[in-house]
């Protein structure tokens, strides 16, 4: 494959993303300039897919003459890494950004043809100058179509052996879909503000693409901890590292968004909160994209950095936020919300759900940036916020969350009768009693934390039962996702409450033969062996327990790089993981293992899987696409509130 | 966030600065992470050695069956003094930038081999291309001692005259090329 | 009227409830960001006394050549950091070093150091991979490769 031809393909795509921003502005007024504003999305999107097939090949062929390919791949690699590999380090990973902005601009292109194009072409124009941006830093700064020439190597350098693994296969491209699917919140919110018309009408088109965005972040988001739960070693899955905190403030902005645009569009209120919400979303995004590539904190997750870049994307990020916000300042006055609400009603209830979920974002921020001002302001002084600072101030936040969200679903619009909260303190109650009891049966003990995580959990999950089975045979897809997402929260709410507190684990000394125990379970290192994967050694350990489990951990050493990877040996079960890494080999043969037992860890990855899915659920749900037949015929403000179960965030 | 249909001028005021919020927190934030990303240049080192002539030495020449070479050699035209090992990544990942000046730009790339193993240091250029007139193997690394050496990759410029006129500690690609190392050499030219 | 004046009471709770909030956040979040911020002490500020003793801190430099020593039976470690410039300190750790911990290469700790000046560790970091280096390491001049393996 000519590497060349990808080369060139960006750069045509780069003029087709300029030519877009310009003809998107144009049909806003005109719509005859409609077609070819089509036309140069989908042109683009084509031409960047063509690119990064390219660069994909060039992997697969293992074309080391392209410096990119020589740095992050190796012929002894499998072809599937080889693939992988392609979006391994920050070039390659950027097209794949680059891929997925085009994409959905593509997607918006079409979908929202019966859109009125004030609207529809303004936010195609927004999205087409964020997509020129991403490709001309793409092209200028990080092209990964250099040629190693005159003197190509005769093999790479290994892709990163902590990347040679299926989560980040997935990883990067779900939560990139997530990032960059915030653009087009980020579009719509610029588009409606320009128009002057951000009313119920454009919090109903928002509110799909939101949904999407949110459920392929919540999944990207739980697959980058998973992987670093089984693939860094320790059994940790939550580390509060500025890359984490980077993919999970845009999360927060998204899940504050998602439940502001519900007010939005049922009530008209909110505009204006939500249109910042739309704004800083996809912001936070970009900071977070600032924060992975330019090296300005210290992460283990970060690329490789170069200032150049830091530069150039500070711009990017200076322009494309600090435009939205100041059309922001501009333009958000002018909006009034008229809609009034009185009493504990469900615009109280998700107005609280936003100022916990805005809380808890700038907790996140300040930790996350603080390191950084500190160093500024004293002129050089280093210091880290360590993760007790985010759990201090973070858990109670979201058991607050929990405690709304359970009485959530029984709310009304504008006003709910206290009698109608009346059954769900009975549940409490109840609920209570389970969080008590449920550990102490488990685990042999109470503790504070994961006995309010999981009667909170329960309460969620009883009063929405309860709820369901009275509107049985009216619920809608729209409120089924709701629920469905509601209910992954308190599912990762119990597990991360429980495997928090009562996790246990041990480092221990053990030649093969020894024993260990750890809660209970005894863990007998039963033998050591060598095996030899494509294009790695591995000393392999198997340990098997007393109770007929059999785990197998592995120190693999990769001899292209020359690295060293501890591949943790894992039992998973829907009630606890047993967790095995070999640590070092000691001078006189035995080795230093870790042991971890850790209680319903599943429930945390599993929860956001049912947040996912309850997200996508709720985007199928018919009114969406009568909303388009009908903002076609009519531009019709709010529709009625139906105050039956066809609802919810 | 809701209001009455009647709303004060004050309080419209009031609103906008609101609205002005976002704007002027971002700007902050834009301010702290420049300010941040400035103070992350690790590479920035000054060397005491800049303007001072190449120390002396005297070490054999990679592969060159005995012969050996000194501060001499690297007189009389302006020369770029590459400190590398084959243990060093980054090394790996500046020489594509290395051999395309030794191609292109016809300043000539003198190599030292530091604390390396010269058999696999000859293993290594024949893999990835020799961009080197020559290079000296400082297997003890005392000329590194002696230029301040704090790891590979570092690069030197030094003048037809053999006075070291710039210090690069660390990758040398293609913005380093065109920012730092290409306009010092330019100086040289214009200033001999 | 009533119902203006029952909103007008409605949205002031509210919003009383949500400064009391936002209040009671910011006090447990600065308090909590107080005890949990660590500071960053280079080798001479360990070995100069500048660094508080019996505080929670991070630290960082060199491990020294030979000096890693393994404990016979357990699982106790101790090893010597070091700048190359003059200062070095000894760490004490009880645990398993991470895969890239090498003698000759770089080194964070987090722990708290003894009015005796040993550095008990409760973390150990080691360089992440090979293009990855802590910037606090980076800072101190001491390059990725800075040493041959």
């Amino acid at each position: 494959m000519i590497v060349e031809l990808g080369h060139f393909a960006a750069i045509l795509a780069l003029l087709m993303a300029a030519g877009l921003a310009g003809t998107g502005f144009l049909a806003a007024t005109n719509p005859a300039w409609r077609g070819l504003t089509q036309a140069l999305a989908l042109g683009q999107l084509a031409l960047v897919a063509l690119s990064f097939a390219v660069l994909v090949a060039a992997f697969v062929g293992n074309d080391f003459s392209v410096a990119y390919v020589a740095q992050n791949s190796n012929s002894a690699l499998p072809w599937h890494y080889r693939v992988s590999a392609t979006w391994g380090a920050h070039e390659g990973s950027f097209l794949l950004w680059t891929l997925i902005a085009a994409g959905w601009t593509a997607a918006v292109s079409v979908a929202g043809r019966q859109l009125p194009s004030e609207v529809h072409g303004r936010a195609l124009g927004v999205l087409g100058a964020l997509n020129a941006a991403f490709l001309l830093f793409l092209l200028s700064a990080s092209n990964p179509f250099e040629r190693l020439l005159p003197a190509p190597p005769t093999d790479g350098a290994d892709l990163n052996p902590l990347l040679q693994d299926f989560g980040l296969i997935v990883h990067p491209p779900l939560l990139y879909i997530g990032y960059v699917g915030l653009a087009v919140a980020f579009a719509f919110a610029a588009a409606a503000l320009l128009a002057g018309r951000l009313d119920a009408a454009w919090a109903r088109w928002t509110r799909p693409w939101t949904n999407v965005a949110w459920a392929f972040l919540t999944c990207g988001i739980a697959l980058g901890s998973w992987w670093a739960y089984y693939e860094l070693g320790w059994g940790g899955w939550w580390f509060w590292d500025p890359v984490e905190n980077a993919s999970f403030m845009p999360w927060l902005a998204a899940t504050a968004l998602i439940h502001s645009l519900a007010v939005t569009e049922k009530r008209g209120a909110f505009k204006a909160w939500t249109a910042f919400l739309a704004l800083t979303a996809f912001s936070l995004a970009l900071l977070g994209a600032f924060i992975v590539r330019s090296g300005v904190l210290t992460s283990v997750h970060a690329f490789a950095t170069d200032p150049e870049r830091g530069v150039f994307l500070l711009i990017i990020l200076a322009l494309a936020v600090g435009g939205a916000f100041a059309l922001y300042a501009a333009r958000a006055p002018s909006i009034g919300s008229r809609a009034t609400y009185d009493g504990i009603s469900r615009e109280l209830l998700l107005l609280a759900n936003n100022a916990i979920l805005t809380l808890a974002l700038a907790v996140v921020l300040l930790g996350t940036l603080y390191p950084l001002a500190y160093e500024a302001a004293t002129g050089g002084d280093k210091i880290s916020v360590g993760p007790p600072y985010f759990n201090r101030v973070f858990v109670p936040l979201m058991l607050l969350l929990a405690a709304g969200l359970a009485i959530a679903p029984i709310s009304r619009w504008k006003r709910t009768p206290l009698k109608l909260f009346q059954k769900a303190g009975w549940m409490l109650l109840a609920a209570a009693a389970i969080g008590v009891a449920a550990p102490l049966a488990f685990a042999g003990a109470l503790k504070a934390g994961a006995a309010a995580a999981a009667a909170l959990g329960t309460w969620v999950a009883v009063v929405l039962a309860a709820d369901c089975w009275r509107h049985r045979g009216a619920l809608t897809r729209s409120y089924l996702g709701m629920a469905m997402a509601h209910l992954g929260f308190a599912v990762s709410l119990v597990g991360i409450g429980a495997t928090s507190q009562f996790s246990s684990a041990l480092d221990a000394r053990l030649a093969v033969g020894e024993a260990v125990e750890l809660n209970g379970v005894a863990y007998r290192f039963a033998s050591l062996t060598q095996v030899d994967g494509p294009n790695y050694t591995a000393e392999r350990g198997t340990f098997t327990t007393d109770a007929g489990v059999t785990l197998h951990a592995e120190k693999r050493h990769y001899a292209a790089s020359g690295q060293v990877m501890t591949e943790a040996g894992i039992a998973a079960g829907f009630f606890r993981d047993l967790y095995v890494t070999l640590g070092e080999r000691l001078p006189d043969g035995s080795w230093a293992v870790r042991l971890n037992d850790k209680p319903l860890v599943r429930w945390v990855w599993l929860g956001a899987l049912l947040m996912a899915g309850g997200g996508i659920l709720a985007v199928m749900d018919p009114r969406y696409r009568r909303v388009r037949v009908r903002a076609r015929s009519s531009r019709a403000d709010v529709a009625p509130v139906p105050q039956a179960a066809q609802s919810g965030g | 966030m809701a209001q009455t249909a009647a709303a004060p001028a004050h309080a419209a005021a009031h609103r906008m600065i609101g609205r002005l919020l976002p704007l002027a927190g971002f700007a902050a934030l834009v301010a702290l992470l420049y300010l941040g990303f400035t103070l992350r240049d690790p590479t920035l080192l000054p060397s005491a050695l800049i303007a001072q002539p190449f120390p002396r030495f005297d070490l054999p020449i990679l592969g060159g069956g005995g012969r050996r070479a000194t501060e001499a050699d690297l007189q009389g035209a302006p020369r770029l003094v590459n400190v590398w090992a084959t243990w060093c990544p980054t090394c790996l990942a500046e020489h594509a930038e290395l051999t395309r000046i030794g191609a292109e730009t016809g300043l000539s790339i003198i190599g030292i081999n530091y604390k390396d193993d010269a058999a696999k240091a000859i293993a290594w250029l024949v893999r990835h291309g020799d961009p080197y007139q020559f290079n000296v193997v400082d297997a003890d690394g005392d000329l590194g001692v002696e230029l301040g050496v704090y790891g590979a990759p570092e690069t030197f410029l030094v003048d037809a005259a053999g006075i070291i006129r710039h210090k690069r500690v660390g990758e040398v690609n293609r913005a380093v090329w065109e920012n730092e190392i290409a306009p010092a050499w330019r100086n040289l030219a214009a200033t001999p | 009227m009533k119902t203006m004046n029952r909103q007008r009471r409605a949205r002031l709770a509210a919003t009383a409830l949500l400064l009391v909030g936002a209040a009671a956040t910011v006090a447990l979040t600065l308090a909590a960001l107080n005890e949990n911020v660590n500071a960053f002490h280079p080798p001479a500020s360990i070995v100069g006394g500048e660094a508080p003793v019996n505080t929670s801190i991070r630290a960082g430099g060199m491990v020294a050549e030979g000096s890693v020593q393994r404990d016979a039976t357990g699982l106790a470690v101790s090893f010597v950091v070091t700048d190359h410039q003059g200062a070095d300190y000894p760490v004490r750790y009880h645990g398993i070093l991470p895969d890239l911990f090498r003698e000759g290469q770089g080194v964070l700790v987090t722990g708290e150091l003894t009015a005796a000046g040993v550095f008990e560790a409760r973390e150990v970091l080691a360089r992440h991979d090979e293009n990855y280096m802590p910037p606090e390491l980076a800072d101190m001049a001491v390059h990725q490769g800075a040493a041959p393996r």
